[in-house]
């Protein structure tokens, strides 16, 4: 097993400031080529596709958190989790917006009939939709009023976010569905070993202990260690 | 109906033979004196270049159904492809595509006619005269170009065969050869690519058996050599690459159609009111455009081809 790491305050601080640039990354990408004319004959496709494809990545990062902290013993990984799943939506809400805007510049009928006549757009459309109240839920100050329990109910909606913008992706698709598979098998990992998890954990009150305090009162992420 | 005598001097002959097959040294030779010259030409790729040079087919005569609507720019025409033996990616064809060898070629008509035979591309570049054809292309995904193809009608071929009264179908073969397409190693398809048409279809003005674009002979990652275009159908009616064309009773079974039948049908005909089940295809974005156009009947074609489906329900015969 690898030890436990413990960042202090300042490395936690220099941790999330790296992160963030880096999760911004393929944003600064796009910005540059869309500046550059780099963005090919189609534009509006390749944002389009870029920020979904972000978006699905970035929810699959999100879902692994939980995971590898307890498979490599890392806690402190607990405290990035807000941060990716801000992102997910970030990249969602871009993708949304060129929908919206460049695809169908704000064509209200056109959307309608979209979201409800092609599935593979009520899916996407859904799981966006789902996605503000967690984004909306993420600060500690919405976390303490919630309740930690209530919180972790609420949240765990991302498990059918996930599921809904992979099935969106694999019916977007023309033929080639190598891509949407490949997601499809990362969810299924990451979905399996929470069932695992769950499963293995057979204490009476195995129940009241899923329950990890995502921000608990004061500063940092709950201590808890090996869950 | 007028028939124009084929012209005696292929194209072929008339750029040097060696500069034709050898072009791409003539462009770096040219490019060389071009930066010798103080000109800059630094960042033009040579396959693009070799096709803006517009030499390839002199004196071509403008052809018939113009549109009055700009073309897309060579660049687009040439890095945004759908041709799914070169990969799956828009850009896969045009990075791709460099294995595939134009030349020799040959293309053999066969089945239900009198006068089955194989063509070299030699051949075909000189059967009938040259034209080109501005068409508009509608893709089946929702987008559209517009592009100035070579060629001459796909009628002038077919009346050579004299298919017999049993041809009621004509079917196209693309190559196949997973070591010139890559893409073929993959089983997205059910390689070779199939397409057909019905023989009217094949026979009308406006199908057009196609050898260049854009002045010269078709980019690899266009169909090259020789392809068929059918500007009222979605394009992945018009085979690209074609090594066989047989005349049928039966009709043929498609690509697209093995692939998903529910989704693309064999008449495939170009129609805003009949969407593909998983989207709409009202309107289309023209590349190079930012709002979507609203997409044509039969492409805008009607005038020419709506007389070939009178009393057949376009929502069955999709």
């Amino acid at each position: 097993m690898i030890p436990s790491w413990r960042p202090d305050a300042g490395q936690a601080r220099w941790l999330k400031v790296a992160l963030f640039l880096l999760c911004l990354a393929p944003f600064v990408r796009l910005g540059w080529l869309a500046w550059h004319h780099g963005l090919g004959a189609n534009p509006i496709e390749h944002i389009t596709r870029a920020t979904g494809w972000w978006t699905l990545t970035f929810l699959m990062i999100t879902l692994t958190v939980t995971p590898a902290r307890k498979l490599l013993s890392q806690p402190w990984l607990l405290r990035l989790r807000r941060m990716l799943g801000l992102f997910a939506f970030f990249y969602g809400s871009l993708h949304f917006t060129t929908y919206l805007w460049l695809d169908q510049f704000f064509d209200v009928g056109a959307i309608i009939k979209d979201v409800i006549k092609r599935p593979f757009i009520t899916l996407g459309f859904s799981a966006f939709v789902l996605l503000i109240p967690l984004a909306a839920t993420s600060t500690n100050a919405m976390v303490r009023r919630l309740g930690a329990r209530r919180w972790q109910w609420l949240h765990q909606a991302v498990f059918v976010i996930g599921t809904l913008g992979v099935i969106h992706f694999w019916w977007l698709v023309k033929k080639d569905i190598t891509e949407p598979l490949i997601f499809a098998a990362i969810l299924s990992v990451l979905l399996g070993t929470r069932v695992v998890y769950r499963l293995r954990d057979t204490r009476p009150e195995a129940r009241n202990r899923s329950v990890v305090r995502p921000y608990p009162r004061g500063r940092g992420a709950p201590s808890r260690g090996k869950a | 109906m007028l028939i124009r005598r084929p012209s005696d001097i292929a194209p072929s002959e008339i750029t040097p033979r060696a500069l034709f097959e050898d072009r791409r040294q003539f462009i770096r030779d040219a490019g060389l004196f071009a930066a010798a010259a103080g000109l800059a030409v630094t960042g033009v790729h040579p396959r693009s270049a070799r096709a803006q040079t517009g030499k390839g087919f002199p004196n071509l005569k403008k052809g018939a159904y113009p549109i009055g609507e700009a073309s897309t720019p060579f660049k687009d025409v040439t890095s945004y492809n759908n041709f799914y033996e070169f990969g799956t990616g828009k850009e896969d064809p045009a990075e791709n595509a460099g294995t595939l060898k134009p030349r020799p070629w040959s293309v053999s008509v066969e089945g239900e006619c009198a006068k089955p035979r194989r063509w070299d591309l030699d051949e075909l570049l000189k059967l009938a005269a040259l034209e080109e054809r501005i068409y508009r292309l509608r893709c089946v995904e929702g987008w559209s170009m517009v592009i100035p193809w070579v060629g001459y009608p796909l009628a002038e071929l077919i009346k050579r065969a004299e298919p017999a009264s049993k041809a009621k179908y004509v079917e196209f073969t693309t190559l196949m050869d997973p070591k010139q397409m890559p893409g073929q190693r993959m089983a997205v398809l059910d390689w070779p690519y199939v397409e057909g048409l019905r023989i009217d279809e094949a026979m009308n003005p406006l199908t057009l058996l196609t050898l260049g674009l854009y002045g010269d002979v078709l980019p690899n990652q266009n169909g090259a050599p020789v392809r068929v275009v059918v500007p009222w159908k979605y394009g992945f009616k018009s085979a690209k690459s074609i090594v066989r064309i047989r005349f049928t009773e039966q009709e043929p079974r498609t690509a697209w159609n093995k692939a998903i039948a529910s989704e693309y049908g064999f008449y495939s005909n170009v129609n805003p009111q009949v969407d593909h089940p998983r989207w709409s295809q009202a309107r289309e974005r023209r590349i190079g455009e930012f709002t979507k156009r609203p997409t044509l009947m039969f492409n805008g074609y009607g005038e020419q081809v709506a007389s070939l489906y009178t009393g057949m329900d376009p929502k069955k015969f999709f």
